[in-house]
């Protein structure tokens, strides 16, 4: 039986304060290797805070997230930050880039966090994502000199850095134009279908969403609905 | 490079301007630091090395270390008397020959006997009080500095005639004697005699030079009207700063009382250890100030890197990494302001050294200073301690950023 990459058990967040404010409430569900996944609802119905926990980025208040069958629960704070780098791989709506580092620089980073591989190989390794994706010929530019769109595509190339099994994207192509749009939808359904990589994104566009092989509606941050798409068609 | 360095470094080289300032305040630290450190230390030890070149390193006078006990407490302890003659003790070191030698066989250093005398000096209608002190001019030279500090005639001048002075140069200028001029001393023990001014020194030092005169030991022994007393053994030991010791080991053996230098001069000793306590106070408040740049730079740099240290956190950074970039660039700016502050200090205690000002007792001088290692380092260690304190605040509140929140607000 393949053990599930992420999976969410119970999960209830809630935010401290004179009122306290529930974002997440007794959410359960399992993220496979191979999916590719939307995460859709309302705005404020809590689609980005359930992806903040099931990154490790955020603590449940209660119930548990487990990555690879490993409770997380108990972790510290160093232990969840090395499975992030890991095991995890981010890309915001605003790519987040450094902007002071080279393209090449920032996606890196990770790597050199990691430590697992020499420098020499960090850099080629680098140097190959961005070419993967388009950006060959921009290896030494900085942020501030790509496109909304190429930027989004270094913001993935970083979050493939240390070739995790889970991308998660926080609407990563809410920022950009309908061309770039697709090409990032291209480029993440291909690290589904040709790398094997599972793929969770928070989407407000529908049509995205129903391009994936799975949606998670959340109202209220309660899990609306988990549904498959039969035959979604890219 | 390593990660943490090379972050560090980027964010600082980005800021170049706000860099640069933090590094002046450091290098100013840091210079003023070394070259206050080096004039006052350089004085310090001026005035040291004047102090013990004029003073002998340990005086060994005919005074007991306890009070002489009278015959009748000897023999009835426990009865009181009063009214008794008291014992009179002849003054002077017991057998000061057979002392000196056996002094000589373990303290490091040179010893030489002495007789201290007071006496009137009578010359052309003026009395003055001075010490008159009665020498062996072939040992001398090893205990003081009187000889290189003649300027007329040599110590070897007390044998030119009979009853020779060698007086201070403001002493003659006060009474208005010369080389030959014939002058009269009179003890307190109700002798006179006539004595020719062979010589004049000036030691640098009003007192002495003013009220001061050296005569052969059987002439002081003349006119204190005993003869063969010394009462003053003069030691110049090899190393100055051992003489305490010595002195009180000198102390134990003969019972007589044995005073070092430091002992001696031990107000003025105070009052420089006053003034250092002080001028570290100065050096410490000015490179605080400087670490307030650092502070300021350092906090200004995490302000304003919020959202990328959300970024690293997210992506896997440890909060220790964190820390360790935002205090690593802090000590950069604490290193590059120190050697900068290196090299101005140095300049500046150069510049100051290059000084000349006149004084009284010669052409020119030079304010004395004092290039010392010591003085680099521990500026430098005051610095970096400085910096990493005002880098571990902004550090330690950068890692505790919690990034969902930073996130949240840039979406």
């Amino acid at each position: 039986m393949t053990t599930a990459l992420i999976e969410a058990r119970h999960m209830t967040r809630i935010l401290s304060g004179v009122v306290p404010v529930t974002l997440v409430q007794d959410i359960s569900l399992t993220i496979m290797p191979c999916e590719f996944v939307a995460i859709t609802g309302p705005s404020g119905s809590g689609k980005s805070s359930l992806l903040y926990l099931l990154g490790l980025l955020d603590l449940p208040t209660s119930g548990d997230v487990l990555i690879n069958g490993r409770s997380t629960r108990t972790m510290t704070e160093e232990e969840r930050a090395e499975v992030r780098l890991a095991h995890l791989g981010f890309v915001f709506q605003f790519h987040f880039l450094l902007p002071e580092f080279s393209i090449t620089e920032n996606v890196a980073l990770p790597m050199r966090a990691l430590g697992r591989l020499a420098p020499r190989a960090i850099v080629a390794r680098a140097e190959d994502l961005l070419d993967s994706l388009g950006l060959g010929d921009h290896l030494r530019k900085t942020p501030d000199q790509l496109s909304g769109g190429q930027r989004q595509r270094v913001a993935v190339a970083r979050a493939l850095a240390n070739d995790p099994p889970v991308i998660l994207a926080d609407e990563p192509t809410g920022s950009l134009d309908s061309v770039s749009t697709e090409q990032v939808f291209d480029i993440l359904r291909d690290l589904v279908e040709q790398q094997g990589k599972a793929v969770v994104s928070v989407t407000h566009d529908l049509n995205l969403a129903a391009r994936m092989h799975r949606q998670i509606r959340i109202i209220d941050g309660r899990l609306a609905s988990d549904e498959r798409s039969i035959g979604a068609n890219a | 490079m390593n990660l943490v360095l090379s972050i560090a470094w980027t964010h600082v080289r980005h800021r170049a301007r706000q860099t640069l300032v933090a590094i002046a305040g450091v290098m100013t630290g840091v210079g003023f630091s070394v070259m206050m450190a080096a004039m006052m230390e350089g004085s310090q030890d001026d005035f040291i090395k004047t102090l013990v070149d004029a003073l002998p390193h340990i005086s060994i006078t005919d005074e007991l270390r306890e009070p002489t006990r009278q015959p009748a407490d000897k023999f009835y302890a426990a009865a009181e008397f009063h009214g008794l003659t008291p014992d009179v003790r002849r003054p002077g070191i017991k057998n000061p020959m057979a002392t000196i030698a056996s002094l000589q066989s373990w303290v490091p250093g040179a010893l030489t006997p002495s007789v201290q005398s007071k006496a009137v000096l009578r010359f052309a209608g003026r009395n003055l009080t001075i010490s008159v002190i009665g020498i062996d001019p072939r040992t001398e030279a090893d205990v003081s500095n009187l000889a290189t500090h003649m300027k007329q005639g040599t110590l070897n001048s007390l044998y030119r005639s009979s009853n020779a002075i060698l007086i201070g140069d403001r002493l003659a200028q006060k009474i208005g004697a010369r080389v030959n001029s014939n002058i009269t001393l009179a003890s307190a023990e109700g002798s006179t005699m006539n004595a020719t001014v062979v010589g004049m020194f000036h030691s640098g030092f009003r007192t002495t030079d003013e009220t001061t005169g050296y005569v052969l030991l059987k002439t002081a022994q003349i006119l204190e009207r005993q003869t063969g007393i010394i009462n003053e053994i003069r030691v110049r030991t090899q190393d100055p700063m051992q003489a305490r010791l010595i002195s009180e080991r000198i102390g134990e053996q003969t019972g007589y009382k044995s005073i070092s230098w430091q002992e001696a001069q031990e107000d003025l000793l105070s009052a420089i250890t006053l003034r250092n306590v002080l001028m570290y106070t100065i050096v410490g408040a000015i490179l605080l100030v400087a670490s307030f740049g650092t502070y300021n730079i350092i906090s200004t740099i995490t302000h304003e890197k919020t959202r990328d240290i959300a970024i690293m956190k997210s992506l896997g950074f440890r909060d220790g990494m964190i820390r360790t970039i935002f205090i690593v660039e802090a000590l950069l700016v604490g290193f590059v302001g120190s050697a900068l502050g290196w090299a101005l200090g140095y300049l500046m205690t150069r510049g100051l050294a290059s000084l000349e000002f006149k004084t009284p007792f010669s052409d020119f001088n030079h304010l004395p200073v004092l290039y010392s290692v010591k003085h680099y380092l521990l500026a430098t260690a005051v610095a970096l301690l400085s910096s990493f304190v005002a880098g571990y605040f902004p550090a330690r509140a950068a890692a505790r950023l919690h990034p969902v929140d930073i996130i949240r607000g840039a979406t």
